[in-house]
């Protein structure tokens, strides 16, 4: 299966993705982050919490794009969904593909690790001894996973487990499966 | 600072790597506009936070792009351009085309206003992702692209103000006009240095 979501994502990645350069993007990230610091006096755990926000939000809206985009159906497994995770949606949407590594015994937790994060490009964390213990700089990411995820009806928890900029060996992501949420007729307009 | 093996000064200038999905930076965006308007009491103030952001990573890409036009093609010299013409079209070719894969459609000077100049873009790809609702008609994201040039300048030593307009055109409803004034010192020296 592995090998056909690979090529899949290769073609829908080439030929049905409108491209930009990418340092804009991690320029652009650099900048929105750094704001958030001074906005915040450089509390870095209210930094985190509003980066997740924000890619929570990016998450419940990007699930369309992806699924249009895509035509993916329902995952059969959560070993599943963590092989579409990094070889769809972050081919298609950073065209890189994070590591699907570390599951537990039981198949509800995985780790995704990058050995490249446009993200943090060119980026240094500051050096006030704080920000390199509390700053999880591409925080963003699990907001976004955690977001788009609970759009296909998965409570799952994410978080960073390690990071280059911070002095790691490498850039992990764990996810941890909480629940399947039940198909729930949403709330109406009224 | 840290100055090891892996450091960023250590890692190439030209990266393997170089594009992304443009609907990744649209989402990022939008999430960054509504961050600004949420602590935004008017449409000036939202502009202005949309600038600083822009002006913040205008420094950044000026050096970038200098380092690669000169270092990495066959001049291996470093240049920076020294007449506000020049630095214009710097922007206005490999600027826009390292940002937005084209080249801005115009670079124009004022007639009346001997400190004011204009690069013109038909079709902002900022604009492409924003739907302005009728209550902020006056909104162009565009203020996030203008703090950007005005970043460059800056760094440049052209001390100015950059604020964008939408003027559409036929066939051109999202058509942006940046118009940059430069402080009158920048002039002054301009004459003096080249005796105009």
């Amino acid at each position: 299966m592995s090998k056909a979501v690979r090529t899949a994502a290769d073609e829908i990645w080439k030929n049905r993705v409108e491209k930009i350069n990418v340092e804009l993007f991690t320029l652009t990230y650099g900048s929105v982050v750094s704001q958030l610091c001074r906005d915040l006096n450089n509390n870095y755990c209210e930094v985190n919490k509003q980066l997740e926000i924000m890619g929570e939000n990016i998450g419940v809206r990007l699930i369309e794009d992806f699924l249009a985009r895509t035509g993916a159906g329902r995952c059969n497994s959560f070993k599943e969904t963590g092989e579409i995770i990094s070889k769809v949606g972050f081919k298609i949407f950073l065209n890189i593909v994070p590591q699907v590594t570390n599951w537990t015994d039981n198949g509800k937790q995985f780790s995704l690790v990058f050995d490249e994060n446009p993200l943090a490009e060119f980026v240094e964390l500051p050096d006030d001894g704080k920000a390199v213990k509390e700053l999880w700089y591409s925080n963003v990411l699990c907001g976004v996973l955690k977001g788009a995820l609970q759009m296909v009806q998965l409570d799952v928890d994410v978080s960073f487990v390690s990071d280059v900029l911070r002095g790691h060996d490498q850039t992990e992501i764990k996810l941890r499966l909480i629940r399947y949420l039940k198909d729930e007729i949403p709330a109406g307009e009224d | 600072m840290n100055l090891g093996k892996n450091s960023i000064y250590e890692k190439n200038l030209s990266r393997r790597n170089s594009e992304i999905n443009i609907s990744s930076l649209s989402f990022l965006f939008c999430e960054m506009v509504s961050y600004c308007h949420s602590n935004s009491k008017s449409i000036s103030e939202l502009e202005n936070k949309l600038n600083i952001l822009g002006y913040s990573i205008g420094a950044k890409i000026l050096e970038l792009n200098c380092y690669r036009e000169n270092i990495l093609t066959i001049k291996k010299q470093l240049k920076r351009e020294l007449k506000i013409i020049e630095i214009l079209q710097f922007i206005h070719t490999v600027i826009w085309k390292n940002l937005f894969s084209k080249m801005a459609d115009e670079l124009e000077k004022s007639q009346d206003i001997a400190n004011e100049f204009m690069v013109i873009d038909n079709n902002p790809i900022i604009s492409q992702f924003i739907s302005v609702p009728r209550e902020l008609k006056q909104l162009n994201c565009n203020a996030f692209v203008a703090g950007i040039v005005e970043g460059v300048l800056d760094a440049a030593y052209f001390q100015c103000t950059v604020t964008a307009h939408t003027v559409p055109r036929d066939g051109h409803p999202l058509r942006t006009v940046f118009l940059i004034k430069f402080d009158p010192a920048v002039i002054e020296r301009e004459n003096i240095r080249y005796g105009y």
